[in-house]
C-alpha cells in the first residue's frame, strides 16, 4: 500500500508532468533537428515560431468560438490546427524566401545562418506582440480533466492519487502518432529518402536528380508544422503567454544536442531526458521517502536535490556533461 | 518645419508654467507595471485640488497639481522625474511616489536634498517604515508588515495551523511573506514551507511539486494575479496540492476567480479597504467626476487633502513649516472630516479648532507617519471576490 501511495505521488508530480513537458519539447526539438539536419544550421527563431503557430491557432479558435463551433469534450483549438499549420507553413516559406534564400545562394557558413535566425526571431517576436499582445491567453476550452485526484483517491482507496489532465493525454497521444508518421515518411517514402540523402551529401544528392528547392521548402513545412502543435499542445496545457517561448529555446536546444543533433530518434529521447530529469532533480522527496522507509527513518528535511528555482540550471549541466562525454550525443548525431 | 516646432514649443511651456499659487507635484507610474492603476490615483488627488479651489477659502489662493511619470520601476528616470518637478516647476510637496522602490529614491535623493514634503498614497515596503526621511515622508498606504499581522489574525480565526507560502521573487513579495511568517509563527502556527517563484514563467508544476510535498491546510501565495500567483493556483488545483488559497492585496482582482474557476471557490484574502462612510462618499464623488475608485484612488485623494490642509495649518506653504502639521491634522482630536468637507475643514482650521482628517481610507497615521492600515477581508464566493469582514 505505503508502495502504491509513493508511485501515485511520484506519477502525479513527475512522470505524468515530466511526459507531458517531454512531448512538447520533443516536437520542438524535432523541428530544430530537421532544420539542423537538412539545412545546416541552428534555427534560433523556432521557439517564436511555435509562438506563431500557436498564435494563429488562437486567433481561428476565438473566431469559430464566435460562431458557436465547439469539439465537445476536447479542446476546439483541435480543429483549428490544420489551419495554423498552414498559415505556419506560409509564414516559414516567406522567411525562407526572403531572409535565408539569399544566403544560401551565397554558400554562407551556418554562423550567419543561424545569426539571421535570431533577426527572424526578434522580428517574429514583434509581429506576435503586435497582433495578440504580450498579455496570457486560456484557450483551453475542454473539459480539463479525465480524472482528477480527488476521483483516484475514492475510487482506489489510497491516501495519495494522481489526476490526468485531458491536455496531458491528447499532448501524450498525439506526440506518439506524430513521431511514428514523421519516421516512416522518413525512412520509407520517396521524399523523406531525398530529405534524408539531401542531409547525408548535398552534392551528391544534386547528381542523383533530387531538387534542392523543393527539399528546402518541404523542411520548412514540416518544421513549421511540428512547431506549431508543440506551441499550441503548450498552450493547451499551460497557457500561451508569448514571453515563455524565448526561455523554452534553451531545453529544446538542449533536447536536440542532448539526444544527438540531426537525429530524429535523439531529438524525441533527448527531449523526455530534458524534461524528466528537470524534474526528478527538483522534486522534494520527503513524502515519497516516508512512505518507503521504515517510520524510524522518516526525513525531517524536505530531501530536494536543488530548489525549483535552479530549473533551467538543469538543462544546462546535463548539456554540458553531454558535450564533454560525448559531444555527438547519445544516438550519434553530427557534431557540431 | 521649424516655426510649427517653435509654436509647439511654445505651447508646452505656456501649458507648464500655469499661474498657481501652490503646486502639488503628482508623480505616479504613468507608463509601467502598475500603468492601469494610476489615472484613476491622480483623479483622485486632483480631486482633492478641485475641491479646495472651489472651496474658495484657502488662504494661500489657487492650488494645481503637475503629473510627472515616476515609472514604478526606473528609479533614475523617477528621480529626474521628481528633480524636474522640484526645480523648475517647484512644487510646495509631492503626492506621492507609488512603487516602494522609486519611493525610497525620489525620498533620499529628491525630496531630502531639497527639503520637500511627499505624501505616498502606495508604497508598502516595511522598509520605509524605518528609513530616514527628516520628517518629510508620510503615507496614507500601510506597511506590509501591517498586513501580516491581519493575516495571522485570520488564519488563527479560522483554526487553519499548518500553512505553506509561496511569494514573488521580488521587493514585495519578500517583505509580505517575511512578515506573514513572523506574525503567523508568534501567534502558534507553523510554516511548512516558504518558497519563492518567479513571474511569467509558462509552468508552474515543479514549484508546486515542492510546496505539495511540504503540505499544509492552506496555501498563501504573495504573488500577482495576471502572472505566477495565477499559474501557481491553477498548477495547485490541477495536480490536487492544495484547494484552498489565501491571496493578499496583489491577487484580489475581479479576474482572477473568472480566470480560475470554481477551484478558488472558499479562498480566503486581505486587500486595504474601510468600512467608514468616507470610502462611499467617495465612491460617489469619483463617479460624479468622471473616474473609477480603483485600488488606491482613495488614498490618492487624502494624501493631496492631507497636504493642503496642513499648509492651510501651518499657513504657509513651505515644506519645513507645514511638515509639523500633518499628523495633527490627520489624528485626533478634532471635528472628523470626510471627503467632500474640505471647504468645512479649510474654515475651522483657519478659525483655530481641531480636526481630525479622516477621509476616504479612514486616515490614522502611527509611527512616523503610516497608515495604520485598514483591510477588507475578502472570502471567494461562487466565482465572486465578496467583502465579509473589516480589521
Amino acid at each position: 500500500m505505503d508502495f502504491l501511495n509513493a508511485l501515485a505521488l511520484i506519477t502525479n508530480y513527475i512522470l505524468l508532468p515530466g511526459f507531458t513537458y517531454g512531448s512538447q519539447l520533443a516536437l520542438g526539438a524535432l523541428g530544430v533537428t530537421l532544420i539542423y539536419a537538412v539545412l545546416r544550421f541552428s534555427n534560433f527563431a523556432h521557439g517564436e515560431l511555435m509562438s506563431f503557430g500557436a498564435m494563429i491557432c488562437i486567433l481561428f479558435t476565438w473566431l469559430g468560438q464566435s460562431y458557436g463551433i465547439s469539439f465537445g469534450v476536447l479542446p476546439t483549438a483541435l480543429i483549428f490546427l490544420p489551419i495554423a499549420i498552414g498559415f505556419t507553413a506560409i509564414y516559414c516559406f516567406f522567411i525562407e524566401k526572403f531572409v535565408f534564400a539569399y544566403y544560401r545562394r551565397k554558400k554562407s557558413d551556418p554562423i550567419i545562418f543561424l545569426i539571421a535566425s535570431i533577426g527572424v526571431m526578434f522580428f517574429t517576436a514583434g509581429l506576435i506582440r503586435f497582433i495578440i499582445g504580450p498579455s496570457d491567453q486560456n484557450f483551453n476550452d475542454g473539459v480539463r480533466f479525465i480524472f482528477n485526484v480527488r476521483e483516484f483517491k475514492a475510487f482506489t482507496g489510497l491516501d495519495e492519487g494522481f489526476g490526468l489532465k485531458t491536455s496531458q493525454a491528447i499532448t501524450i497521444l498525439t506526440t506518439i502518432i506524430l513521431c511514428s508518421v514523421l519516421f516512416v515518411f522518413l525512412n520509407k517514402t520517396r521524399t523523406g529518402k531525398s530529405m534524408r540523402a539531401f542531409s547525408d551529401n548535398e552534392d551528391l544528392a544534386l547528381l542523383s536528380g533530387i531538387d534542392p528547392n523543393k527539399v528546402v521548402l518541404l523542411t520548412w513545412v514540416i518544421a513549421g508544422g511540428l512547431a506549431t502543435f508543440a506551441g499550441v499542445l503548450y498552450g493547451l496545457d499551460k497557457i500561451y503567454k508569448p514571453f515563455i517561448f524565448l526561455q523554452m529555446l534553451l531545453p529544446i536546444f538542449s533536447a536536440a544536442i542532448v539526444g544527438g543533433v540531426g537525429n530524429p530518434i535523439g531529438a524525441v529521447v533527448g527531449g523526455y531526458v530534458i524534461a524528466l530529469s528537470e524534474l526528478f532533480v527538483t522534486f522534494a522527496y520527503r513524502k515519497v521517502l516516508a512512505y518507503l522507509l521504515p517510520e524510524s527513518m522518516e526525513p525531517a528535511g524536505m530531501m530536494q536535490f536543488l530548489s525549483t528555482d535552479y530549473k533551467f540550471a538543469v538543462s544546462f549541466i546535463i548539456l554540458v556533461i553531454v558535450l564533454i562525454v560525448r559531444p555527438t550525443g547519445i544516438f550519434r548525431g553530427k557534431t557540431i | 518645419m521649424k516655426k510649427i516646432f517653435a509654436t509647439l514649443l511654445a505651447l508646452c511651456l505656456l501649458n507648464t508654467a500655469s499661474f498657481s499659487d501652490v503646486k502639488l507635484g503628482i508623480i505616479l507610474g504613468f507608463t509601467g507595471p502598475i500603468e492601469s492603476l494610476t489615472p484613476d490615483m491622480a483623479a483622485g488627488a486632483e480631486l482633492a485640488i478641485d475641491e479646495v479651489n472651489k472651496a474658495g477659502n484657502f488662504s494661500m489662493g489657487k492650488v494645481s497639481g503637475v503629473r510627472a511619470d515616476s515609472t514604478c520601476i526606473d528609479s533614475s528616470a523617477a528621480t529626474a522625474a521628481a528633480e524636474r518637478l522640484i526645480t523648475s516647476d517647484k512644487v510646495n510637496g509631492i503626492m506621492g511616489a507609488d512603487c516602494s522602490g522609486v519611493t525610497t529614491a525620489i525620498l533620499q535623493q529628491v525630496a531630502m536634498a531639497n527639503g520637500v514634503v511627499m505624501i505616498s498614497p502606495s508604497a508598502t515596503s516595511p522598509a520605509l517604515s524605518t528609513v530616514e526621511d527628516n520628517n518629510l515622508f508620510f503615507r496614507t498606504a500601510p506597511s506590509d508588515a501591517r498586513q501580516g499581522q491581519v493575516v495571522a489574525d485570520i488564519l488563527k480565526e479560522k483554526g487553519l495551523k499548518k500553512v505553506a507560502i509561496s511569494y514573488v521573487n521580488n521587493d514585495y513579495g519578500k517583505g509580505l511573506a517575511a512578515s506573514i511568517e513572523e506574525n503567523h509563527k508568534a501567534a502558534g502556527g507553523t510554516v511548512t514551507i516558504s518558497a519563492p517563484h518567479e513571474d511569467d514563467k509558462g509552468d508552474y508544476s515543479a514549484e508546486v511539486g515542492a510546496l505539495a510535498q511540504a503540505g499544509g491546510d492552506i496555501l498563501i501565495v504573495a504573488g500577482y494575479l495576471n502572472s505566477g500567483g495565477k499559474g501557481i493556483i491553477q498548477a495547485s488545483l490541477d495536480s490536487g496540492a492544495f484547494d484552498l488559497f489565501f491571496l493578499p492585496d496583489g491577487m484580489i482582482g475581479e479576474s482572477l476567480p473568472k480566470d480560475i474557476g470554481s477551484g478558488l471557490n472558499g479562498s480566503i484574502g486581505t486587500v486595504p479597504g474601510t468600512d467608514s462612510p468616507g470610502a462611499a462618499k467617495f465612491g460617489d464623488m469619483a463617479t460624479a467626476a468622471g473616474f473609477k475608485s480603483g485600488p488606491f484612488a482613495m488614498e490618492s485623494y487624502d494624501a493631496a487633502a492631507l497636504m493642503l490642509l496642513a499648509m492651510e495649518a501651518a499657513k504657509s506653504s513651505d515644506s519645513q513649516a507645514y511638515k509639523g502639521k500633518i499628523m495633527d491634522i490627520a489624528n485626533a482630536p478634532g471635528e472628523k472630516i470626510f471627503p467632500g468637507d474640505l471647504k468645512k475643514a479649510l474654515k475651522l482650521i483657519s478659525e483655530g479648532k481641531d480636526v481630525d482628517y479622516v477621509g476616504a481610507s479612514a486616515v490614522e497615521l502611527i509611527g512616523g507617519g503610516e497608515s495604520a492600515g485598514n483591510y477588507a477581508q475578502i472570502e471567494v464566493k461562487s466565482g465572486v471576490n465578496e467583502t465579509v469582514a473589516y480589521r
